[in-house]
């Protein structure tokens, strides 16, 4: 489904703040593979991200989304095929639009725009199905601005826009990480249930050790660019936080440096 | 006084289109586009030159519109594709126009007194309704002395306006028009939506442009004649028509806020007649006037919001210190 070929991004090539966020990196997920990605700040998983959803275009190296060669196309092209959650709760609706009209954007994602009408009544009835699965009764506020909900609220909502339509891929960066304890939970039981549902090839970035051993059937190890550790099926469900430190240990012969990481 | 009102509603109707205009850029796209100034006059001189050289007036008008649409487009394009900051990609455009319209006019100023107008065709066709008579004659019994000479143009003004409004209300609502507003309210958002946010700003401020343009193109030939000079300063009577309308009648809706934004064009010429009335002011304080409107309507809010609030807590202090008084603390 998603295939990362020899990808390396350097940023400020040619300066003192010459930084490769990207090594040589190779990946290939199967259709419908939940993949969870830990590491330290700086490890290279936002540019990850970046990468495949064509927010930055790659030094060298391709990337391909059901075999199809997509390393130039722009991002708002690829959209079409990839939702995304931002770890902002701001960042994934239009504060001054209402529910539906947020959804109605999102219902055109892999559609031509067109003169018609966003917001039609066969439409408000779907729309209000898919937020009843979400249990936060805002399929009663269709016509409420979102800026008006809650940092939870919008990124529940947030997660179900970039979802309904079933794109091929998914990618969630940190997407519970502006939330309370609570909320962030919620949205993580969401977010499996959607990913399972729909069946959603997912890439998730979460800086919860523990999350990212209880979440998907794979999981990714990054530091200084690079997929350092790459483990799933039962070697991963057998896996605990101390396993992940020790391996971290064994590649990089040094400690997990960064204390929010080991937290959790 | 009456006259000059009735004037002021009949030149405020057709501002009311620029303001339309300028709703779009300012506050749908988030978008402080200056080429305004320039393209209002565009639109004027392309609907002058058109019809000296024999275009029927409507087509010519159109034509202006059609002129006004291009250069906010170029503005648009200036701004997403040379990634130059929105502000200057307008000054700029406003500049350039300004040579621009004036090799379209060939000089500073075309009389259009003796072309045959869309007023002037609409006059001829409103003669044989009688309806001038029946109103003025009305007017007359209840007392007033002068009375329009005639109520043509409000009343055509009146169909268009609603036909704008209701194109641009419905416009904004599609899945084009959702995708635009969000351009204005959270690029990266829309983007993650498969929406081409560079195109969706190059039509908007080309469209905010073609309203201008065409308000420009019916002023010219209300007050018969087009003028280089025309546009000066018409982004800021454009914003207080914007602001005084919100101000005013409220933001709820977008149905709302158009409605708004054409009564404010309204109230801004009906103050600005009032206002000129008054014996220490001279037409050349129009401008001050102007800016001394926007101000009020951009402050007042704000303060009767603080004075209530202010009073909100003053009560509830007062309750609280009344019930320690009863409970002899
Ligand atoms: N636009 C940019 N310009 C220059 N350097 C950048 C840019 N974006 C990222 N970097 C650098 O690239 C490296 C990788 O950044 P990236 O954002 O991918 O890390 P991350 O793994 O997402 O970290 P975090 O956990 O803090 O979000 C960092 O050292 C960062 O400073
Ligand atoms: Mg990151």
């Amino acid at each position: 489904m998603l295939q990362l070929l020899d990808i390396s991004v350097t940023f400020n090539e040619g300066t003192l703040d010459e930084k490769k966020a990207l090594n040589n990196i190779n990946l290939e997920l199967a259709e419908g593979e939940f993949v969870t990605v830990i590491g330290g700040n700086g490890a290279g998983k936002s540019t990850l991200m970046n990468v495949i959803s064509g927010v930055l275009t790659p030094d060298i190296g391709d990337v391909y989304i059901n075999k199809r060669q997509v390393t130039f196309l722009p991002e708002y092209k690829r959209a079409a095929y990839i939702g995304r959650v931002f770890q902002d709760p701001m960042a994934g609706t239009a504060p001054s639009m209402t529910i539906e009209e947020n959804l109605a954007m999102a219902y055109a994602r892999n559609k031509k725009r067109k003169l018609k009408l966003g917001v039609t009544k066969k439409r408000k009835e779907l729309f209000k199905e898919y937020l009843a699965t979400l249990n936060l009764g805002l399929e009663d506020r269709l016509n409420a601005k979102v800026g008006l909900l809650s940092g939870g609220e919008r990124q529940a909502l947030s997660l179900l826009m970039a979802t309904f339509t079933e794109p091929d891929i998914l990618l969630l960066d940190e997407h519970t990480a502006a939330l309370d304890p609570s909320r962030a939970e919620l949205v993580t039981k969401l977010t499996e249930e959607i990913v399972r549902k729909f069946e959603l090839t997912t890439l998730m970035v979460t800086h919860n050790m523990q999350q990212a051993l209880d979440l998907g059937d794979r999981l990714f190890m990054m530091d200084a660019g690079e997929i350092i550790f790459d483990v799933e099926g039962t070697e991963k469900q057998h896996l605990t936080i101390n396993d992940l430190l020790e391996e971290f240990r064994k590649r990089r012969g040094v400690q997990f440096e960064d204390d929010r990481s080991v937290l959790g | 006084m009456f006259i000059s009102v009735f004037g002021a509603i009949e030149s405020g109707i057709i501002y009311a289109i620029m303001a339309l205009g300028v709703y779009f850029s300012f506050r749908v796209l988030d978008f402080p586009d200056l080429t305004v100034d320039g393209s209002f006059v565009t639109g004027a001189a392309v609907a002058a030159i058109g019809m000296l050289n024999g275009v029927p007036a409507i087509l010519a008008t159109l034509l202006g519109a059609l002129a006004g649409f291009i250069a906010g487009c170029i503005t648009g394009i200036l701004h997403t594709k040379g990634k130059i900051n929105p502000l200057l990609s307008g000054i700029l455009m406003m500049i350039a126009l300004y040579s621009i319209n004036l090799r379209i006019m060939g000089t500073p100023n075309i009389s259009l007194r003796n072309v045959s107008t869309v007023w002037v065709q609409l006059q001829s066709l409103w003669e044989k309704t009688g309806i001038d008579q029946a109103l003025n004659g009305l007017l007359a019994a209840i007392g007033f002395a002068r009375t329009p000479s005639t109520w043509a143009i409000v009343f055509a003004m009146i169909i268009v306006v609603a036909i704008i409004k209701i194109l641009v209300d419905y416009y904004l609502k599609t899945e084009v028009g959702l995708a635009l507003r969000a351009t204005g309210d959270n690029k990266q958002m829309i983007r993650s939506f498969s929406a081409n946010t560079d195109t969706l700003i190059i039509i908007g401020i080309g469209l905010s442009n073609g309203l201008v343009a065409l308000s420009g193109a019916l002023i010219a030939q209300y007050s018969g004649f087009a003028d280089i000079g025309a546009g000066i300063g018409l982004i800021i009577i454009g914003l207080a028509s914007v602001i005084i309308g919100e101000a005013l009648f409220g933001t709820k809706t977008i149905a709302r806020t158009t409605l708004a934004v054409i009564s404010g064009a309204i109230i801004y010429r009906i103050v600005v007649v009032i206002a000129l009335r008054a014996n220490f002011l001279e037409t050349g304080d129009m401008r001050l006037i102007t800016a001394v409107l926007v101000i009020i309507a951009l402050v007042t809010p704000m303060y009767i919001q603080g004075r209530r609030e202010k009073a909100r807590r003053l009560k509830k202090r007062e309750a609280l210190a009344q019930q320690k008084k009863a409970e002899g603390v």
